[in-house]
C-alpha cells in the first residue's frame, strides 16, 4: 500500500471515529467543544493535530467504564493495566475489537516470521494483563499450535518447550534470559529445544540484550510493542529486517510530539509517541499520550512493507518504571507510605536486575516517634510496609529500614529511584 | 524504682557506633551500661548514661531515632547463682523478660531487665527483697 493510499484509508477511518466519539463519549464531546471543534472540522489525517489529547489520568478519572463509546452490553471483554494505585486503567473490547486485535497480532507474528506450522509457547501472564490473551488469539488466527503456558514455573516451562517442541517463545525479554540461564544448567538437554524465534515485549530492552538472547537461545529475537489502552500487544512489531517496528497504522495512527510544548515534531525527530485508534469501538482514544520516547521512519522497509516504523522506545517522558513487565509509578509507593502513620514518605527505591529478574529494594526511614526499642516491633513494621506495598503494586519488594534524615532531601524533584539495571 | 534507658536505631554502617559514642563523650556524658541488639541490617543500641536528659537532647538534635524505655536494675551479690535467683523469682510469677544485660563491679553485679510488665516485676522483686537500683545508684556503682 502506498503512503497516499494509507493516508486516504486513515482519513476515512479518522473522520468516522471522530464522529462516533463526539456523539457517544461525553468526555470527548466536552473536550472538542472547549476547543471549538466540530466533527465536520476533521476532514483528513492532516487535521489530527487539532484534536485533544488523552492521558492515562483521563482514563483513571473515568474509572472504570467512563470512556467507553458503546453500551456495556456490546462489551465482550475487559482487561486492566497492571500495577496502578487502587484504580487500574480499564479497557473494554467489543466483538469486533477482539477481531481487530487478533488481526493486528496475527500480522505482527507473521512479520516476525511465525506461521501455521509453529508451536507458540506463550509465557506472558494470562488474565487482566493483555499480554497472554493478546498473543493467544493472534497466534490462533495464523493457525499456529498455541501453548498457553502463562508465566512462572521455569522448570515446567522448559520441559514443555522440549516435550511439545515449542518453536516460538513469547514473553518478556528479561524472562527469556532467565529461561536461557535455567536451560543452560542442563547441557545434555540443549539439543532437545526446537526454538527458532522469540517474540519479546512488555518492557524496554536494548540491542545488547537482543544479541545475548539470540546467542544463548540460538534464535531470532523480535521486538513486539503494544499497550492495553491502545489495544494491547500488536500495535507494532519488527519484521525480519529488525530495523524498527512496523506500526499497524491502518488501525492506530502514530504521531511524535514534543512532551513539553505538545507540538507535533518534524519527521524523524525524537519525541513522545501518541496514538489515535481509528477502528476501535469499545474504547476509542484520540491522541493517547503513551509517554514512550521514540522516532518514526516513513521510508519503505527492506522487507517490502510500507507501514511506518517506530524505533525501539528509548525512555519515558514520565517516571514510570517497568518491573518484570508490570508498570510501576514511584508515586504508588509514596501513597502507601503516606497512608501509614509509622513511616515518612521519604524513601529510595533501588531497582536491580539479578539473574535477569528485576528486584526492588525499598529504603524507608524509621520515624523517630514510632521507633520502638524492640527488634520484634521493627520487624513487624518492616513486614507491614512490605505487605502494604506488595498488595498495592503487585510486585514483591524487599524493605530496609534506615535512619531518619539519611535519605537525601532536595528542593526540587526528589530522587526516589535508583535504577541499576543494565539492559 | 526504674532506670531510664536510651535506645537508638542504628544502621549497620561502619563508624556509626563510634559516632554516637563520640557525641556523648564530647558532652562529657558517661556510659554506665551498653548493649546492642543486632540484625543483619540494623541494630538497636541501648545505653544507660550519667546525664540522661542531656543525652536524649543532644541525640535528637543530631537526628537520631531515640526511644526512652523504663528498665529495672537489680543489684545482686557477686556470687554464683545470684542471677538465676532473680530470674527464677520472675518466672515463678510468669513475668517474661524481653531482654536483659548485666555488668559487674568489685563488690556486686547489676542486671538490667526489660520485663513485659515493669510494675509487676518491681512489685515481685520488692516483695522478695531484691535490691533495686536508682539511676544515681548506677552512676555511683
Amino acid at each position: 500500500m502506498s503512503r497516499d493510499e494509507m493516508r486516504a484509508c486513515q482519513s476515512r477511518r479518522l473522520i468516522d471515529m471522530v464522529e462516533r466519539v463526539y456523539h457517544n463519549v461525553p468526555f470527548y464531546r466536552n473536550k472538542m467543544q472547549a476547543l471549538g471543534l466540530h466533527p465536520e472540522d476533521i476532514r483528513s489525517v492532516d487535521d489530527l493535530k487539532r484534536l485533544p489529547f488523552t492521558t492515562k489520568q483521563d482514563l483513571r478519572d473515568s474509572y472504570p467504564f467512563g470512556l467507553f463509546a458503546v453500551p456495556q452490553s456490546e462489551i465482550v471483554r475487559v482487561h486492566a493495566s497492571s500495577g496502578t494505585t487502587g484504580k487500574p486503567t480499564v479497557v473494554g473490547y467489543t466483538r469486533r475489537d477482539l477481531a481487530t486485535w487478533s488481526e493486528v497480532v496475527a500480522r505482527c507474528l507473521t512479520s516476525a516470521g511465525a506461521h501455521k506450522h509453529d508451536v507458540m509457547h506463550i509465557a506472558y501472564g494470562y488474565g487482566l494483563f493483555t499480554g497472554g490473551l493478546g498473543l493467544h488469539y493472534g497466534s490462533e488466527k495464523i493457525g499456529a499450535t498455541v501453548i498457553p503456558v502463562s508465566g512462572g514455573n521455569t522448570k515446567r516451562q522448559l520441559q514443555i518447550m522440549r516435550d511439545f517442541g515449542s518453536t516460538i517463545l513469547a514473553c518478556t525479554p528479561s524472562y527469556a534470559l532467565y529461561l536461557a540461564e535455567a536451560m543452560e544448567e542442563d547441557e545434555a538437554k540443549r539439543d532437545e529445544y526446537k526454538l527458532r524465534v522469540g517474540i519479546f515485549g512488555a518492557e524496554p530492552w536494548t540491542e545488547n540484550m537482543r544479541r545475548e538472547i539470540e546467542e544463548r537461545w540460538k534464535i531470532k529475537a523480535m521486538d513486539i510493542f503494544g499497550l492495553s489502552e491502545v489495544i494491547g500487544p500488536g500495535v507494532s512489531c519488527e519484521c525480519e529486517a529488525q530495523s524498527g517496528l512496523h506500526v499497524q497504522e491502518d488501525h492506530f495512527i502514530p504521531e511524535i510530539i514534543d512532551p513539553v510544548t505538545l507540538e507535533v515534531m518534524p519527521e524523524g525527530a525524537e519525541g513522545e509517541l501518541v496514538f489515535t485508534t481509528i477502528t476501535k469501538e469499545g474504547l476509542p482514544l484520540l491522541r493517547y499520550r503513551t509517554r514512550d520516547l521514540t522516532t518514526l521512519n516513513y521510508a519503505p522497509c527492506k522487507c517490502g512493507r510500507t507501514l511506518v516504523r517506530m524505533q525501539k522506545c528509548t525512555g519515558r517522558s514520565d517516571d514510570m518504571l517497568i518491573i518484570r513487565g508490570v508498570n510501576l509509578f514511584p508515586s504508588q509507593i509514596e501513597s502507601v507510605l503516606l497512608e501509614m502513620d509509622e513511616t515518612h514518605p521519604h524513601y529510595l527505591l533501588y531497582v536491580d536486575r539479578i539473574n535477569n529478574l528485576d528486584t526492588l529494594q525499598l529504603h524507608v526511614e524509621v520515624d523517630a516517634q514510632f521507633f520502638q526499642d524492640r527488634i520484634s516491633e521493627l520487624q513487624k513494621l518492616t513486614k507491614k510496609i512490605q505487605h502494604n506495598i506488595e498488595s498495592t503494586i503487585g510486585l514483591s519488594v524487599d524493605v530496609k529500614l534506615v535512619e531518619p534524615k539519611t535519605i537525601e532531601r532536595s528542593e526540587g524533584k526528589a530522587r526516589r529511584v535508583i535504577d541499576r539495571r543494565k539492559y | 524504682m526504674t532506670v531510664k534507658q536510651i535506645s537508638i536505631f542504628l544502621e549497620n554502617k561502619s563508624g556509626r557506633l563510634a559516632e554516637v559514642l563520640g557525641i556523648l563523650g564530647e558532652e562529657n556524658i558517661k556510659i554506665n551500661a551498653l548493649t546492642i541488639a543486632d540484625t543483619s541490617e540494623y541494630g538497636i543500641l541501648r545505653l544507660i548514661v550519667s546525664d540522661f536528659q542531656r543525652a536524649v537532647e543532644i541525640l535528637k538534635e543530631k537526628e537520631f531515632s531515640v526511644n526512652i524505655t523504663e528498665v529495672v536494675a537489680v543489684s545482686t551479690p557477686n556470687q554464683a547463682g545470684s542471677f538465676a535467683k532473680v530470674l527464677k523469682t520472675l518466672s515463678d510469677e510468669t513475668i517474661s523478660i524481653e531482654y536483659m544485660y548485666a555488668f559487674k563491679s568489685k563488690t556486686n553485679a547489676v542486671i538490667i531487665l526489660r520485663p513485659d510488665s515493669v510494675d509487676l516485676a518491681l512489685h515481685v522483686l520488692g516483695k522478695h527483697k531484691f535490691k533495686l537500683l536508682s539511676p544515681d545508684d548506677i552512676t555511683n556503682n
